[in-house]
């Protein structure tokens, strides 16, 4: 990574134009050509430098629901629990933390009976508490990483 | 929502084209007009049902390894002045009121705090701590330690 491609991803992270020449609009910006900031961006999504580049949808806002669930998984059934939460396509999510609510996942569903349904079944199908954690209010999201 | 913005979302929810047009490369691919999808996605982003346009850095990648949950126990009747000022501090990208389980979970406000190393989290929880004061009841910091699933959050085909 060089000062061109910290470029690309400070500048990148938002306010990308709606316009039919967008590429070269933000080309022109950082001073390269259209074609240099394709091929680089290609590379930076490529190397997994960038996990994404497109428009960012709020899906609550667009009538689905999100919640961030819990588990409590005995460290011995650490992976086979892993292996159930993952396999439901409603978990968008899933990290490991360093706590004894060692397990933290993400729901994203078109409704919030299917938030209650999925957590149903992975309860049942893992025999452990789900502690579901909708947010109830929004305070701030937002990110800007530095490169 | 109606069909077309649907369409339009799942077009477009893995990404946008790396080709020179690409508002016209996804029109084409729904059989729509250009302009008609361009000031689609406008009012979207003006409603806030598209948050931004751009890229999401990998943020392991560049270099924030310290990744840590924090989650704080103040009071409900605090909560909004609390959690607004949380949610303002520039190394805080994401902050919540949630709901508490207790007595084994008695936190209810939620950040997200990334730093370079785990002693720059430390120092930016410091900070955290100051802004509370009296009114944190407690504190945890829930480092991850990997990522067991990361797919977008994608809406069904219709």
């Amino acid at each position: 990574m060089d000062d061109i491609d910290r470029n690309i991803i400070n500048s990148l992270q938002g306010n990308f134009p709606i316009e039919e020449h967008p590429y070269q609009i933000i080309a022109d910006q950082l001073d390269i050509s259209e074609d240099e900031l394709l091929t680089r961006l290609e590379t930076l999504l490529k190397d997994k430098t960038l996990t994404r580049f497109g428009p960012m949808y709020d899906i609550q806002k667009l009538g689905g629901s999100f919640s961030l669930c819990a588990i409590r998984v005995p460290s011995e059934r650490f992976a086979q629990v892993t292996e159930i939460v993952n396999s439901f396509p409603e978990v968008a999510h899933n990290y490991e933390r360093d706590h004894e609510f060692n397990m933290w996942y993400v729901l994203a569903t078109e409704s919030l009976a299917q938030i209650n349904k999925t957590n149903q079944a992975i309860e049942t199908k893992t025999e452990l508490k789900v502690y579901n954690m909708p947010k109830l209010q929004e305070f701030f999201v937002g990110l800007h990483f530095k490169a | 929502m109606d069909d077309l913005d649907r369409k339009i979302i799942t077009a477009t929810q893995s990404g946008l084209p790396l080709v020179k047009e690409p508002y016209q490369a996804i029109a084409r691919q729904l059989n729509i007009e250009p302009d008609l999808l361009k000031q689609r996605m406008r009012k979207m982003l003006e409603a806030g049902q598209i948050r931004r346009v751009g890229a999401v850095p990998n943020h392991y990648k560049l270099g924030y390894t310290a990744n840590a949950m924090s989650v704080w126990n103040v009071p409900d009747e605090m909560i909004t002045e609390l959690g607004s000022q949380l949610g303002a501090l520039s190394f805080v990208s994401h902050c919540y009121e949630r709901p508490r389980f207790l007595p084994e979970w008695p936190y209810n406000l939620f950040a997200m705090i990334h730093g370079k190393s785990k002693e720059e989290v430390s120092e930016k929880v410091q900070q955290v701590l100051t802004l509370l004061g009296e009114h944190c009841a407690g504190y945890e910091l829930l480092y991850s330690k990997q990522i067991l699933k990361k797919t977008g959050l994608r809406l069904k085909d219709a």
